[in-house]
C-alpha cells in the first residue's frame, strides 16, 4: 500500500485535548485509510488512549476536528457515528450481571430502531463475532466469571458485532496469551484487509512492527514520528521516546522488523531509580 | 450476580430472549396482581366474599350481574379500590425509580429512600403543606415533592461524582448526610409550626402509609407515574449502556448527559409523586428490582417494566397484610416493607463484600 492510494476514512487535524491544564494531546494530525491497520505506539502517558477516545467520539477535543469519511464528527448524530466506529476499551468495564452474549449483542444497539429488539440475524452476527474471538463458549456466562484476557476478547467480539467501518482498539492484546495475541492481531489485520480501517494502541513494539501497516509514535501528546514501521522504529526514535537503547533488525524467522531491548538509555531522565537498601 | 439462598434455580429464565422474559414476567406478575387485588378487596373489617368482589368489579365495566349488597359495593368502590390503586401506583413508581437509579448509579444498593431522594420529596411536600401552597391547585403537592426530590437527586449525584468518577462509598455517605439534613429541617418545621390544621396534616402524612387514600389521590398519582415509567422504558436500552460506563455508552451512540439528566428527572418525578400521596415507604425501590434481576436478568428493557409490576405486587401485598394482621387496628404499610426490606439490605451488603462495589 502506497501513500498515494490512501483514501482517508478517518482523519484528525490539529487535535488538542487539554484537561485540568494538562495537554494530553498536542496538535495531533493523522489519516487512516481503508484496508489499513495503523498502530499507535509510545510510552505510558504519551496520549495513546486519549487519542483513541477522541477518535471514537467519546471525548470532545479542546481544539481540532475529527472526520469520518470527510464529515466532521460534530455534524453526525451519535448513533450514526456508533454504526461506523467501534472502540475496544483497554480495561473491560464491570457489567453487573449481563451475560457475554448480552454484552456482545449491545454492539447491535446502534443498528436497531429505538423500539426494536435484537432478532435472529443480530444474534447470528453476535455469535459469529464470538466465534472469531474464541469466546462463544462463554455466551451464557456473566463477564465477572471470566479472566482478564477472556473479557478482553468478549469486548473485541462486541466491537466486531458492531460491524464498524473503523475499529479502534486500546491495547487489545495486553492481557492475552501468546496464541490469542497472534489470533486477535491476525483477526484485526483481516478485518482491515476486508475494507475496514483499524487503529490500535500497541505496547509490544515487536507485535506493532509485525502486524501494522503504519505506525504513529506519540510522546507527551505529540506525534514525534509516523510512517512505515521501518521508518518509525529506529534506535534513535525508541531511545528518544522511551529512553531505551535497542537494536533493530529484520527477524529471519518471521521476516518482520524486530527489536532487542538492551537497557535504559544513559542520561535519560528516569524518575524512579531503585536505591539499594 | 447476587445469590440469595433458594432462588438461583429460578434464574434459568434469564437466559431466554428479551421478549420471552417480558412475556413470562408480565403474565406471572399480572396474575399475581389480580389474585392479590381480589384478596385485598375482600378482606378487612367488613369481610366481603370474593364472589361479590368479582361481581362488583364486573359491574364497574357495565355488565350488571349485581347480587351484591350496596354496603359491600360502597366499601369496595370508595375505600378499598382507590387505596389499592394508589398502592399500585406508589409501588410501580418506587420499583421503577429503584431500577433506574441502580442503573444510573451503577450500583445495586441505590434506592430512592437510601440516597435521600424520598427525603427531598418529603421536605418539598412538608414545605408545601406548611405554607399552604399545597392547596393552591390540584397538583401543587406532587409538584412540590417532585421539586424537592429533584434537588436532592442533583445534590447527591453531584457529591458522589465530585472527584470526577463515581464513588459508591461517597454515594451512600452522601445519602446518609442528605437524609439527616433534610430530616432535621422537617423536624424544625414541625416544631416551629403553630398547632393548626397544617401541623396535623403534616404529622398524619409524615407517618407514611395508604390509609384513607381516595380517588383524588389516584388522580394525582397514576398518570404522572405511568408517564414516568413510559419514559424510563423508552430509555431502557440507553440505561443498559450507561451501566457499563460513560465511554461505553458514548461509543455505542448514547448522548450521555441529556439521557442521564432525563432519567434522573424521571426517578425524582415518580419518587416525588409517590411520596406526595403516601409519605415515604422504604425499601420497595431496593428490594423489587433486586429480586427481579435474579429471576429475569439485568437487561433494563425487561427489568424496568417488571419492576413496575413487581413494586405494585409488593406494596399492595404489604398494605393488605398491614391493615389486616392486627385487626381491628392497622399497621402502616411502611412498617411491613421495612420489616422485609431492611434485613434484605443487610444481606446484600454482606454478599457484596469483595465484589467491587462494597464499601
Amino acid at each position: 500500500m502506497t501513500a498515494a492510494v490512501r483514501a482517508a476514512s478517518l482523519s484528525v487535524e490539529g487535535l488538542t485535548y487539554t484537561i485540568q491544564g494538562k495537554k494530553l494531546l498536542d496538535n495531533v494530525s493523522l489519516r487512516a485509510g481503508q484496508g489499513e491497520l495503523v498502530g499507535v505506539i509510545g510510552p505510558n502517558g504519551a496520549g495513546k488512549s486519549t487519542l483513541l477516545r477522541a477518535l471514537a467520539g467519546v471525548i470532545e477535543p479542546s481544539d481540532g476536528d475529527c472526520y469520518l469519511e470527510g464529515r466532521r464528527f460534530v455534524e453526525m448524530p451519535a448513533r450514526e457515528r456508533a454504526r461506523a466506529i467501534a472502540l475496544v476499551p483497554q480495561v473491560a468495564p464491570m457489567a453487573h450481571g449481563f451475560t457475554c452474549l448480552e454484552l456482545v449483542l449491545m454492539g447491535r444497539y446502534p443498528h436497531m430502531g429505538r423500539f426494536q429488539i435484537e432478532g435472529a440475524s443480530d444474534e447470528d452476527i453476535a455469535r459469529q463475532a464470538m466465534r472469531l474471538t474464541d469466546t462463544e463458549q462463554f455466551a451464557e456466562r456473566t463477564i465477572e466469571t471470566l479472566s482478564g484476557g477472556e473479557r478482553q476478547r468478549v469486548f473485541i467480539a462486541r466491537a466486531l458485532a458492531q460491524q464498524p467501518r473503523v475499529l479502534l482498539l486500546d491495547e487489545p492484546t495486553s492481557n492475552l496469551d501468546i496464541l490469542h495475541q497472534l489470533r486477535v492481531l491476525g483477526l484485526i489485520r483481516e478485518w482491515a484487509s476486508n475494507g475496514a480501517t483499524a487503529i490500535a494502541a500497541v505496547h509490544d513494539l515487536n507485535m506493532a512492527a509485525r502486524h501494522c501497516d503504519f505506525l504513529i509514535l506519540l510522546s507527551n501528546g505529540k506525534v514525534i514520528s509516523e510512517g512505515m514501521p521501518e521508518d518509525v522504529l529506529t534506535a534513535e526514535n525508541v531511545s528518544g521516546a522511551y529512553g531505551v537503547e535497542s537494536v533493530i533488525y529484520r527477524d529471519p524467522h518471521t521476516d518482520a522488523l524486530a527489536l532487542s531491548l538492551i537497557g535504559p538509555s544513559a542520561g535519560f531522565p528516569h524518575r524512579n531509580r531503585v536505591k539499594a537498601p | 450476580m447476587l445469590r440469595v439462598a433458594g432462588i438461583p434455580a429460578w434464574g434459568t429464565y434469564r437466559r431466554s430472549g428479551v421478549l420471552t422474559r417480558l412475556a413470562i414476567g408480565a403474565v406471572t406478575l399480572a396474575l399475581a396482581i389480580l389474585l392479590i387485588v381480589l384478596i385485598s378487596l375482600s378482606v378487612g373489617p367488613v369481610s366481603i366474599p370474593v364472589r361479590s368482589v368479582a361481581s362488583t368489579l364486573i359491574g364497574f365495566v357495565g355488565i350488571d350481574v349485581s347480587d351484591v349488597s350496596r354496603t359491600h359495593e360502597l366499601v369496595i368502590q370508595q375505600i378499598r379500590l382507590p387505596r389499592i390503586i394508589v398502592g399500585a401506583a406508589v409501588g410501580m413508581g418506587l420499583g421503577v425509580a429503584g431500577a433506574t437509579m441502580q442503573g444510573l448509579f451503577r450500583n445495586p444498593l441505590a434506592d430512592p429512600g437510601i440516597i435521600g431522594v424520598s427525603a427531598g420529596g418529603a421536605l418539598g411536600a412538608v414545605i408545601a403543606i406548611a405554607t399552604g401552597a399545597a392547596g393552591l391547585f390540584f397538583m401543587a403537592l406532587p409538584l412540590a415533592a417532585f421539586s424537592g426530590a429533584m434537588i436532592a437527586t442533583l445534590v447527591v449525584y453531584g457529591i458522589s461524582t465530585v472527584s470526577g468518577h463515581f464513588s459508591m462509598a461517597t454515594l451512600l455517605l452522601a445519602g446518609i448526610a442528605v437524609n439527616a439534613f433534610l430530616g432535621a429541617i422537617v423536624s424544625a418545621i414541625v416544631i416551629l409550626l403553630p398547632d393548626n390544621g397544617a401541623l396535623r396534616e403534616i404529622l398524619f402524612w409524615l407517618a407514611g402509609g395508604l390509609d384513607s387514600r381516595a380517588w383524588e389521590h389516584v388522580l394525582m398519582s397514576l398518570l404522572p407515574i405511568i408517564g414516568g415509567i413510559g419514559i424510563a422504558m423508552v430509555m431502557a436500552r440507553d440505561l443498559n449502556l450507561l451501566i457499563l460506563g460513560d465511554d461505553e455508552a458514548r461509543s455505542l451512540g448514547v448522548n450521555v448527559v441529556p439521557v442521564r439528566l432525563l432519567l434522573l428527572a424521571v426517578g425524582a418525578m415518580v419518587t416525588g409523586v409517590a411520596v406526595a400521596v403516601s409519605g415515604t415507604i422504604a425499601f420497595v425501590g431496593l428490594v423489587t428490582p433486586h429480586v427481579l434481576r435474579l429471576l429475569l436478568g439485568p437487561d433494563n428493557r425487561v427489568l424496568i417494566p417488571m419492576s413496575a409490576l413487581g413494586g405494585a405486587v409488593f406494596v399492595i401485598l404489604a398494605d393488605t397484610v398491614a391493615r389486616t394482621v392486627i385487626q381491628p387496628a392497622e399497621l402502616r404499610v411502611g412498617i411491613l416493607t421495612a420489616f422485609v426490606g431492611a434485613p434484605f439490605f443487610i444481606l446484600l451488603l454482606i454478599q457484596n463484600r469483595g465484589r467491587g462495589y462494597s464499601l
